[in-house]
């Protein structure tokens, strides 16, 4: 039959079209393993997990790791620091005490705050900044972990007030008026029931904020510096590793050389950062899916 | 000093403390703008968005940053628009509960968590290397095209499920096939919300700097490109380029291409707004 | 489609024995399940052309799950699975090669809740037609403006058939999903409980219809109204915990059942 067939042709293309999506996590982890596999046959494991130096570009090479990791996190640590609390407050806020008018017209505007391209927010943090923060503290350096972390967590406080809001509202009415019931505060209330409950859809949208902030890039590419170093102090510039991989492609690397091979080595240890949090969250989020279905 | 009053006054402490988190990250964006049109309104005029670039500030334009942009917008929309929504297609009305489908399902949601700069890793071996397409358009908007293959077909899925079984039913009890009913009903009803998933994923591909970096994109571009296969650089590029720079000069520049940027990112989410609102609109089930 | 290969559905046909030739729609030793459950029991039961047949029963007991296994509707349902018969015209349509598309355009629905797709009136009705590959403009406009007064809904909306189907009352919703049902000349119409959403005028108007349609179709209809069961139909199988406790003509069931379970049931004892 005519139809039948069609039918089958046409899902067999949407069959294809969804298999992309696996393709490209083979490409992947191929295309990552592949490159840093002919990375460790020049370079010793233990070197770029142990040494303290990261200095692939220079005649004495470096290849430790370390210090890229050491940039990664502090940024990182910066950001969350900057966009756990106010994410939160607001989440609890919305959720608890504004007015349904005022959650409706905020929250998506909130959210314009993760739409704006990074480039942007690395100029904001290169060019107001970093000179305000030097107003205070006159020793910070015009470029610094500090400025970018803070930026950073800027960005991405809508992750974690849009889905923690979100969580919030799945927990049933009934909790919440049990606790008023006993007449407890909104404050009570909010962080002794609802945070609670909503605990592990909390915990998820922190991850995901967290993932997001290791991977960003061009926020600490522009305003964080070009120096590995191994180092938590937020006041010196650093380099992250995804602004280590931009560096590298701007400049004439040759391809298939050894220093080409080192932006994969930093990738992959990117993705395995990144990899680990989402699975985590997965993990978490099904738990939950389950607790409430 | 009671235990109810002091926590009366914590909870109305709390308030407080709410609204200005919250006015907090919007004051910010408010600066942000109002820095950026400061420093960046009075330099951007005609000679601005045509000239081609150039190594002095006053006389540099974004034209070739801003045709690449174009291009990759067009190109990257119709890779991913046909990829993305079948995908979300096959999993939400074909593929639902076999093993295959949900394997699918949590390799996307993984997807959706890798950084970008991770699909410049990938696009550079596999598109500018393997397959030899070099630093081109073509090359950079496959490369975009797949690090937003997993919103759009969140977002498709989204939409298709909003449609009510309800009318499925009634159209496949009417002798229409599956893909007919697709075709014919599920898709029309849900155009609106699949259209917005598109639309801002596009948007957030424009605003993509670091893959484009890696998969090769220039700082520097002599002239705008005139097919796929040509060599380009993009606005947010452009702009990196120039913040990069000492001189106050190219500060300003930046700005105002940033200014066009942003510009271009709203007008995309406005668009899509518009659109989910319409939608929700003319279909009230 | 995967629906087709699923095991529940016969392989092959056997050699249907005993043929009641006046019955159109026939199922013989019928067992539903959805899962481990047990929805129908041995249904054994046949209904003739032209006439108009009455499930009624508790809510739970089957009705809906038997009325969909006659257009195959049930399909889609994870875990379900048939066992027994059921022939339509002459011809079995729980197996295999059964082309679900055409049967369907033979067994027509109609829904318990008004679906009117979200397209204009006229659309709404063309559907079926083109969903077949007419493209036949004036045929279709017949077929369309015939089926509409056939449900005597032409008078209301002869000036709006571009007008969105949403934006009709809820009982001309369901007198437009008949007539959409309709356009296709189906033998069989199918109807789940079709006033149960209406009001009275409405669910008084689509009863009326009823009646004229007997003439040219086949109809089943599942209805917790006694009242309508008592008024439309010729025959009423009375359904109790997925059997057939008793299946005879209206005016016997109602006036004069041999079941217990039955005469309780119409009584209202119980419910
Ligand atoms: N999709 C399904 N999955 C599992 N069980 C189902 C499903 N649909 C129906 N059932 C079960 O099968 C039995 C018969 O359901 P059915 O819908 O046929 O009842 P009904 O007689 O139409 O009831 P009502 O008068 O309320 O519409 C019920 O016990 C119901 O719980
Ligand atoms: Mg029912």
């Amino acid at each position: 039959m005519r139809t039948r067939t069609q039918e089958k042709i046409i899902e067999t293309l949407l069959k294809l079209a969804a298999s992309i999506t696996i393709l490209t996590t083979i490409g992947i982890i191929g295309v990552l393993l592949y490159e840093t596999i002919a990375f460790f046959k020049e370079v010793s494991i233990v070197d770029f997990l142990t040494d303290t130096e990261w200095t692939p570009l220079f005649a004495q090479k470096h290849f430790g790791i370390l210090p890229l990791v050491s940039g990664t996190v502090l940024t990182t640590l910066i950001a969350i620091a900057v966009a756990l609390p106010i994410g939160l407050t607001i989440a609890v806020y919305l959720n608890m005490y504004a007015p349904k008018a005022f959650r409706k017209t905020f929250k998506p505007m909130l959210e314009v705050l993760a739409a704006v391209p990074t480039v942007v927010y690395g100029f904001f943090a290169l060019t107001v900044v970093t000179p305000f923060l030097q107003s205070i503290y006159p020793d910070l350096s015009g470029f610094n972990s500090l400025s970018a972390g803070i930026v950073m967590g800027i960005m991405i406080i809508p992750f974690v007030s849009s889905l923690s809001e979100d969580a919030l509202y799945a927990i049933p009415k009934t909790l919440k008026e049990a606790s008023f019931g006993m007449g407890a505060t909104r404050f009570q209330t909010s962080f002794k029931v609802m945070v609670p409950a909503a605990s592990s859809g909390i915990i998820v949208s922190v991850i995901l904020a967290i993932s997001r902030a290791i991977g960003e890039t061009m926020i600490v590419a522009i305003a964080a510096g070009q120096q590995p170093r191994l180092t938590f102090d937020p006041t010196v510039p650093i380099e992250t590793i995804t602004a280590y991989i931009v560096q590298v492609s701007m400049g004439d690397v040759p391809h298939g050389s050894l220093e080409y091979r080192t932006i994969f080595a930093a990738g992959i240890t990117l993705f395995i950062f990144t990899f680990l949090l989402n699975t985590v969250s997965f993990w978490i989020k099904k738990k939950y899916q389950e607790k409430y279905d | 000093m009671t235990n109810s009053q002091k926590n009366k006054l914590i909870d109305n402490a709390f308030k407080i403390f709410g609204v200005a988190c919250t006015l907090f990250g919007l004051i910010i964006l408010a600066i942000l703008i109002y820095d950026i049109l400061k420093t960046g309104l009075t330099r951007i005029d005609w000679d601005f968005i045509t000239n081609l670039p150039s190594r002095r500030a006053q006389k540099a334009g974004i034209y070739t940053a801003l045709m690449g942009t174009v291009w990759i917008l067009f190109l990257t929309a119709i890779i991913a628009f046909p990829i993305g929504v079948g995908a979300g297609i096959y999993l939400e009305e074909y593929g639902k509960k076999s093993k295959w489908a949900n394997f699918l399902e949590i390799n996307i949601a993984n997807l959706a968590g890798v950084p970008s700069i991770i699909y410049g890793l990938l696009g550079l071996e596999i598109f500018v290397r393997a397959f030899n397409l070099g630093g081109s358009l073509l090359a950079g908007s496959l490369t975009l095209s797949l690090l937003i293959l997993p919103i759009v077909i969140v977002s498709t899925r989204e939409a298709l499920k909003a449609v009510p079984s309800s009318i499925k039913d009634a159209s496949v009890a009417l002798g229409a096939s599956k893909w007919q009913t697709i075709w014919n009903q599920t898709l029309p009803a849900s155009v609106g919300g699949v259209l917005t998933g598109v639309i801002l994923a596009i948007s957030r591909a424009i605003g993509e700097t670091a893959p484009l970096i890696v998969v090769g994109a220039l700082a520097y571009v002599p002239f705008a490109p005139s097919s796929p296969m040509d060599e380009f650089t993009v606005m947010p590029i452009q702009i990196f380029n120039w913040v990069s720079r000492p001189q106050h000069e190219f500060a300003v520049n930046s700005a105002a291409a940033i200014i066009i940027l942003l510009l271009i990112t709203f007008m995309m989410n406005g668009v899509a707004v518009y659109y989910r609102n319409k939608w929700q609109k003319k279909i009230k089930w | 489609m995967k629906v087709e290969e699923k095991e529940h559905i016969m392989t092959e046909p056997k050699t249907i024995p005993e043929i009641n030739k006046k019955a159109l729609i026939e199922a013989r030793n019928v067992n539903v399940f959805y899962g481990h459950f047990q929805a129908l029991k041995d249904i054994n039961i046949s209904m003739n052309k032209n006439s108009v047949t009455a499930f009624i029963g508790p809510s739970g007991c089957g009705k809906s799950t038997f009325l969909r296994c006659f257009n195959r509707m049930n399909d889609y349902i994870d875990g379900y699975s048939i066992k027994g018969e059921i022939v339509i015209d002459q011809k079995k349509i729980n197996w295999k090669n059964v082309v679900i598309e055409e049967l369907r355009k033979e067994v027509g629905m109609v829904f318990q809740k008004p679906n009117p797709f979200p397209k204009t009136i006229f659309e709404n009705v063309a559907y079926g037609l083109k969903i077949q590959g007419i493209k036949d403009k004036s045929f279709i406009e017949e077929r369309v403006i015939k089926s509409i007064k056939d449900v005597a809904l032409w008078d209301e909306v002869k000036d709006d058939l571009k007008k969105s189907a949403l934006a009709l009352s809820g009982g001309q919703q369901q007198r437009l999903c008949i007539a959409r049902t309709l356009a296709v000349e189906p033998k069989i119409v199918l109807m789940d409980e079709p006033t149960s959403a209406l009001d009275p005028i409405s669910t008084a108007s689509i009863e009326e219809l009823m009646f004229e349609l007997k003439q040219k179709y086949t109809i089943v209809i599942v209805t917790h109204n006694m009242q309508q069961a008592a008024r439309i139909s010729d025959k009423t199988a009375f359904f109790y915990m997925g059997e057939i406790i008793e299946y005879d003509d209206t005016k016997i069931i109602f006036t004069n059942p041999k079941q217990e379970k039955t005469q309780n049931y119409i009584t209202g004892r119980f419910g």
